[in-house]
């Protein structure tokens, strides 16, 4: 099998990263902003797989913290749609510009 | 009997208790009689007391028992009965129970009437545990107790601002005396570990008193004139006795018991239960004489121009606890308690008779009276025993402790001192002579208040006879004829057995007192009794003097002058600094916390992306710093 080196693998995580960062400071629909959240969460899980074969000591735990982390990020997401449900119900409007009830 | 001296404070503590229970509406004749009842009762004690003492002297006490333990030091309270405090025993619930009886009348009508006999009560119970007391500690317990009873009789007719006023300068000024009292008792405590009068005074005998920083005789000196100092605020001793005449303020019963014939003796009474200490200080007993002297004169110069009927009799108190105090200080130990005891009987006497009058006129002012010999012939002839006590005149009982006190002053060399003495005692005859005519004989001044006067009923009367034959015949405990008894009595439990020798009568002296005495009543007779001489006119061909003696020799204006307005100084400074500085600083803060607020409140627009962008350049930021401090890879 043809070896991936280290840093491109850092590097993906690092894009996805950015990218998810990204989409949750500029997009107005609180969807992708979730989305992007689940983004970030991913680039974080590409880190531990990549540890956990390539790093300084390979160990199988950071695998299985990946798995417990995509589990954790499933749950919370479903909390997140189901506060996005709610949002939309009383005020009409998934739009993030919208949510500033908190301006002084 | 002493064992059970200690029953004597006990019942009118008893009284108060039942008082206090009873509540404010209960009738006058129940509050009164109980009162009198158990005060009487405790007087018969006393006299048991005074009587076993002296018989067989060495079952004292000190009957004590444990209290607390602090660290290693263990306190006990208990009583103990010594030869003069059996004497002040008897004449303190003897004087009480008569002024329990006299209030009866007197207060008649008042609508606290029972909270009186309750403030009365305790004050009597106060006064008797602190005659008794063992120890310097206890001692001081009660000595602030007889303060407060003080402060809240004075005070009785609060809603007078005078009252009200005086029961406040009273109880701070006495309250001065007493940190020195207070200063005083620790050092003693310090330098022996002990607050009882025996072991403080064996100590010190032995010349065992000394702390790091002193040595024996020095802390005897100081602890010795701190404990005067507490005297001489309670005793009213000059430079502290501006409150006395303010006191007088309180019901004319309070002034007799509390103000002339108790609670100021107290201070007279601490310097005599403390003589072994004295003793062992020429210093200290030397300013204890010094202080009396001028006290005496002081007081008496002032008495000679007031208007007021109870503030010359107050002044002439001052001016006979400045006797004792002068007797004390040169050595005439049983002199001063003699003068104490006598004092006591006729100066009640006088304030009760006093209070008769008030009561009768409804003024207290000596021009608006006049010509009451005619209504009210027993208090005139009783006020008139007590006026020939007071002015020495044979063989009235001020006569015999007052020359005295005079013969010993002369004979211990205190020449200066025998002067004042004199003199005052002549000012003493003129004042009390003075008060005597202008409110008995001649002609009524207020016809309308003399119309309404009358003499009280016989709870009124009864004490004013029992403390007259009192002032007449008191004396005579101590004279010549029977061996001076009194001086026997009390020599008996001295441990030096050497307090203040007996001098031998000096028939010239005598002589030399009675005839000033007579002097000053007959120039008081001549001024306001047959006037010969005009008052007024010799007022103003006097003109500075009177205005000095009138004024009370400025005393308490410039006490207002130093004290009081250095310390409206003082607060006007702090409150500058609490109002300007502090407050400012504080004013300030608040400011500059308020303006960043002001500035960062448009930072927050409620947009989420927003607060996320600046936590994440934050996180960036931090990443950035931490990993160029690590000399990392940036």
């Amino acid at each position: 099998m043809f070896p991936i080196p280290t840093g491109s693998l850092l590097a993906l995580g690092a894009i996805l990263f950015c990218i998810g960062l990204y989409g949750a400071l500029t997009k107005r629909n609180l969807i992708i902003v979730l989305v992007s959240i689940e983004l970030m969460l991913n680039a974080a899980n590409i880190n531990l797989v990549t540890f956990s074969r390539l790093g300084v000591g390979p160990n199988i735990s950071g695998q299985v913290f990946a798995l417990f982390t995509i589990t954790v990020a499933a749950a919370e997401i479903a909390v997140g749609l189901a506060l996005l449900l709610a949002i939309f119900r009383v005020r009409k409007t998934t739009e993030v510009q919208d949510l500033n009830v908190h301006k002084h | 009997m002493v064992e059970y001296a200690w029953l004597v404070p006990l019942l009118p503590l008893v009284a108060y208790v039942f008082l206090l229970v009873l509540g404010r509406r209960a009738p006058e004749g129940i509050v009164a009689g109980v009162s009198v009842v158990l005060t009487f009762a405790a007087f018969l004690i006393s006299a048991l007391v005074f009587r076993s003492v002296g018989q067989s002297p060495d079952q004292t006490g000190p009957y004590v028992f444990h209290w607390l333990t602090v660290g290693t030091h263990s306190f006990t309270v208990g009583f103990e009965v010594t030869h003069l405090n059996a004497l002040m025993l008897v004449v303190v619930s003897l004087v009480s129970t008569l002024v329990l009886l006299f209030s009866k009348g007197y207060m008649h009508g008042d609508e606290r009437f029972p909270v009186f006999y309750q403030y009365l009560n305790l004050f009597v119970f106060s006064m008797l545990a602190l005659v008794i007391s063992p120890n310097l500690l206890q001692l001081y317990i009660f000595w602030e107790m007889v303060g407060l009873c003080s402060y809240l009789l004075v005070g009785f007719w609060y809603f007078k601002p005078e009252a009200a006023l005086a029961a406040k300068k009273s109880f701070i000024v006495t309250r001065i005396g007493d940190v020195g009292l207070f200063t005083g008792i620790i050092l003693l405590f310090l330098a022996s570990g002990s607050f009882d009068y025996s072991t403080v005074f064996t100590a010190a005998a032995a010349h065992k008193l000394s702390l790091g920083w002193i040595s024996n005789d020095h802390l005897v000196t100081l602890a010795a004139i701190l404990i005067f100092v507490g005297a001489v605020g309670k005793s009213a001793q000059f430079p502290l006795h501006v409150w006395l005449p303010d006191a007088m303020e309180g019901p004319t019963p309070v002034s007799a018991l509390i103000h002339a014939a108790t609670m100021v003796a107290a201070g007279v009474y601490l310097v005599a239960r403390c003589y072994p200490l004295f003793q062992l200080s020429p210093a200290a007993l030397s300013t204890v004489a010094w202080i009396g002297g001028i006290t005496a004169l002081l007081a008496a110069l002032i008495a000679l121009t007031q208007r007021d009927i109870k503030r010359v009799i107050a002044y002439s108190t001052i001016s006979q606890l400045g006797y004792m105090m002068m007797a004390l200080g040169v050595g005439a130990y049983a002199y001063g308690v003699f003068h104490l005891m006598t004092h006591a009987f006729f100066k009640a006497l006088l304030f009760l008779a006093a209070g008769s009058v008030i009561h009768a006129l409804d003024t207290q002012d000596l021009f608006e009276m006049g010509g009451l010999y005619k209504k009210m012939k027993l208090t005139a002839w009783t006020f008139l025993a007590g006026a020939l006590a007071l002015a020495g005149i044979v063989p009235f009982a001020g006569f015999w402790s007052k020359d005295d006190i005079l013969a010993a002053a002369l004979e211990s060399g205190h020449t200066v001192l025998y002067v004042f003495g004199l003199i005052a005692a002549f000012c003493t005859a003129f004042y009390i002579f003075r008060v005597y005519f202008l409110t008995f004989t001649g002609q009524p001044r207020d016809p309308a208040r003399h119309e309404h006067a009358h003499e009280g009923s016989w709870v009124m009367t009864l004490p004013l006879v029992v403390l007259a034959v009192l002032a007449t015949i008191g004396g005579f405990f101590n004279t010549p004829f029977n061996g001076y008894g009194l001086e026997r009595y009390l020599f008996a439990d001295s441990p030096q057995g050497a307090i203040g020798a007996t001098t031998p009568e000096n028939v010239g002296l005598m002589v030399l007192s009675v005839l000033v005495g007579l002097a000053g009543i007959g120039l008081a007779a001549l001024m306001y009794w047959r006037p010969a001489i005009q008052p007024e006119k010799l007022a103003r061909s006097l003109g500075f003097l009177y205005q000095l003696s009138f004024r009370k020799f400025y005393l308490d204006e410039i006490y207002y002058a130093i004290v009081v307005a250095t310390g409206k100084a003082i607060a006007a400074i702090v409150d500058f600094v609490d109002r300007y500085i502090i407050d400012g600083i504080v004013r300030l803060v608040a400011r500059i916390v308020a303006t960043i607020g002001l500035g960062l409140k448009y930072t927050q627009t409620g947009q989420i992306q927003a607060y996320t962008a600046v936590a994440a350049f934050g996180v960036l930021i931090l990443v950035a710093w931490a990993m160029w401090s690590i000399g990392g890879v940036l």
